[in-house]
């Protein structure tokens, strides 16, 4: 990299008032011709390029993305990271990734700031208990770890939890991954993009894509806001658009669109060292470095590409929050949002190629891809470069839908995200 | 958030109703005929609209009754409500 971030370039710029840092990444215009285009500039997106340059040796290559890098899903999630699947597909994907994260700061000369605070996934019935117990079990059979700790345990390791027997829904364990934790999102898109952009991938902003131009079964380039741009290849990871993208090519997705909220308090002092989940009640929350508690709510039932979210949803969690977490009860809220997530009906991702050829789509992460980042990018980047499926994410092809060979992770994997 | 006005019932917030997906989707009539992708297109794969979608809706807080709604899915605007078995509206 040219210019390597360290602790002299930074005693460097100190000089100067920090007014000649360079950018981070350029800010080309579209060439004419790529080999290969990536439309969607989320984590995904930029990972796939980081990638296919990285270890595909592929540089003629760019990103389009119609708004601004990491302004969709990438940068609007609750961040937590883990990879307690049931499913050995699912542990094996998650886990892949969950081992990028561990490298990714110093791989990617940015600092990510994972921090592998622990997750947890509390249980409040009978049912959540033999549940979550087996997947502690399915998970060390596939080499991740998980420990089981009991309601005293739980209260030990997380003492502002209300672990009283009286509560609506009272806490009878939890899961722990000690490895999961949380990332700082807006840095992960930007690292992977600087990476990308330092091995001469353009990184393209608004520029949206309008037209997916096919010959006969192949791909030979886009339509966007820009111009057309010739390619062979194109690898769609536009999230909660990429119906919209696959009815420009004339192929058919199993996916629903809907909104997901999540919500920020005012800043406090630390409260909170670790990530607590809760799937029966539905209520997750974790601290940021700021201070904020951030807060994750559920899904609309409904298609809706509005990126805003109903208030009852967050009135739910919020109620689950307060009987779970009574000290926050004076606490103001600072901000909500909502972004459009796409779901697949067996709650897992699709990374495959499609009927067309030199036609891929990376989808259907709906509310839980943002800890898959590093490993979808790596296995989307191998799959568009070598035209095939790499092991970890062969289960995860499209076709699935058709052989009825899903990986239901629905529950199974404990809680939405 | 937005209100659903229920074709038996008349106005109402629209979480005293639970979404039934995308309308129009035609049971099969000789499952035993269907190939592996035929059962595909009907089960899982949907048009997941960014528009006017046509969908249905059921009042399950009120007449427990299920209709069917086009909506603009770009600003949950509604435009119009029709009854079960009818055509959508042009
Ligand atoms: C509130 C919320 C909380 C979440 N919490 C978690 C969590 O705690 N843990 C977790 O693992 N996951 C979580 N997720 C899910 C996670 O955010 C996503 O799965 C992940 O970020 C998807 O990344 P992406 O790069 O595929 O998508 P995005 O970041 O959405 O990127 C897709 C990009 O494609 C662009 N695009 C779309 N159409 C076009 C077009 N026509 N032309 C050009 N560009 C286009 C968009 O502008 C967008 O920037 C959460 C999601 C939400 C909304
Ligand atoms: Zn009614």
């Amino acid at each position: 990299m040219k210019n390597k971030y360290s602790i002299f370039s930074l005693i460097k710029n100190s000089f100067t008032y920090h007014e000649n840092w360079q950018r981070a990444w350029r800010d080309p215009e579209p060439k004419k011709s790529y080999d290969a285009i990536i439309v969607g500039g989320g984590g995904h997106g930029l990972a796939t390029a980081y990638y296919l340059a990285k270890e595909h040796n592929l540089k003629n290559i760019a990103v389009v993305e119609k708004g601004w890098i990491g302004g969709g899903n990438t940068g609007r999630n609750t961040t937590i990271i883990r990879s307690n699947y049931l499913w050995d597909a699912s542990a094996g994907l998650y886990d892949h990734a969950l081992k990028l994260w561990e490298g990714l700061s110093q791989e990617l000369n940015y600092n990510v700031m994972f921090s592998q605070r622990g997750v947890m996934n509390l249980a409040h019935n009978l049912h959540d208990v033999r549940e979550l117990k087996r997947r502690t079990h399915a998970n060390r059979l596939n080499g991740i770890d998980c420990d089981w700790l009991s309601t005293e345990e739980v209260k030990k390791f997380c003492p502002i939890i209300n672990c009283s027997p009286d509560i609506r829904y009272p806490v009878l364990g939890s899961t722990l991954q000690r490895r999961a934790g949380t990332a700082r999102h807006d840095a992960v898109a930007w690292g992977y993009a600087r990476g990308a952009d330092a091995m001469g991938v353009d990184i393209i902003q608004n520029c949206e894509v309008k037209g997916i131009k096919r010959n006969g079964d192949k791909v030979i380039g886009l339509e966007t806001t820009k111009g057309f741009i010739q390619t062979s290849k194109i690898g769609v990871v536009a999230a909660g658009h990429s119906s919209v993208l696959a009815n420009m090519a004339g192929i058919r997705l199993p996916l629903e669109s809907k909104p997901l909220q999540a919500l920020v308090s005012e800043p406090i002092k630390p409260i909170i060292d670790t990530v607590v989940m809760s799937n029966a009640v539905h209520a997750y929350v974790s601290q940021s470095d700021k201070g904020e508690l951030v807060i994750g709510a559920g899904t609309d039932a409904y298609i809706s590409y509005t990126q805003k979210g109903t208030h009852e949803v967050i009135e739910g969690t919020l109620k689950a929050i307060l009987e779970l977490y009574p000290i926050f009860s004076r606490l103001r809220m600072l901000r909500q949002w909502g972004g459009i997530v796409d779901i697949c009906p067996d709650a897992s991702p699709i990374i495959s190629k499609t009927s067309i050829k030199g036609l891929y789509f990376n989808c259907g992460w709906g509310t839980g891809g943002f800890k898959a980042t590093p490993g979808s990018g790596n296995l989307f980047a191998h799959t568009i470069a070598k035209d095939e499926p790499h092991k970890l994410n062969a289960a995860f092809n499209i076709n699935r839908f058709i052989s009825g060979d899903l990986v239901d992770e629905h529950g199974a994997a404990a809680v939405a995200h | 958030m937005f209100i659903i006005n229920c074709p038996y019932c008349g106005e109402r917030d629209h979480s005293e109703f639970s979404y039934g997906g995308e309308a129009h989707i035609v049971r099969p009539k000789q499952p035993t005929e269907l190939s592996d992708d035929q059962w595909a297109e009907y089960l899982f794969m949907r048009k997941n609209v960014k528009g006017l979608q046509y969908e249905r809706w059921n009042h399950a807080h009120g007449c427990r009754q299920w209709f069917n709604v086009a909506r603009d899915t770009t600003n949950d605007k509604i435009h119009s409500v029709y009854k079960m078995g009818e055509n959508p509206p042009k």
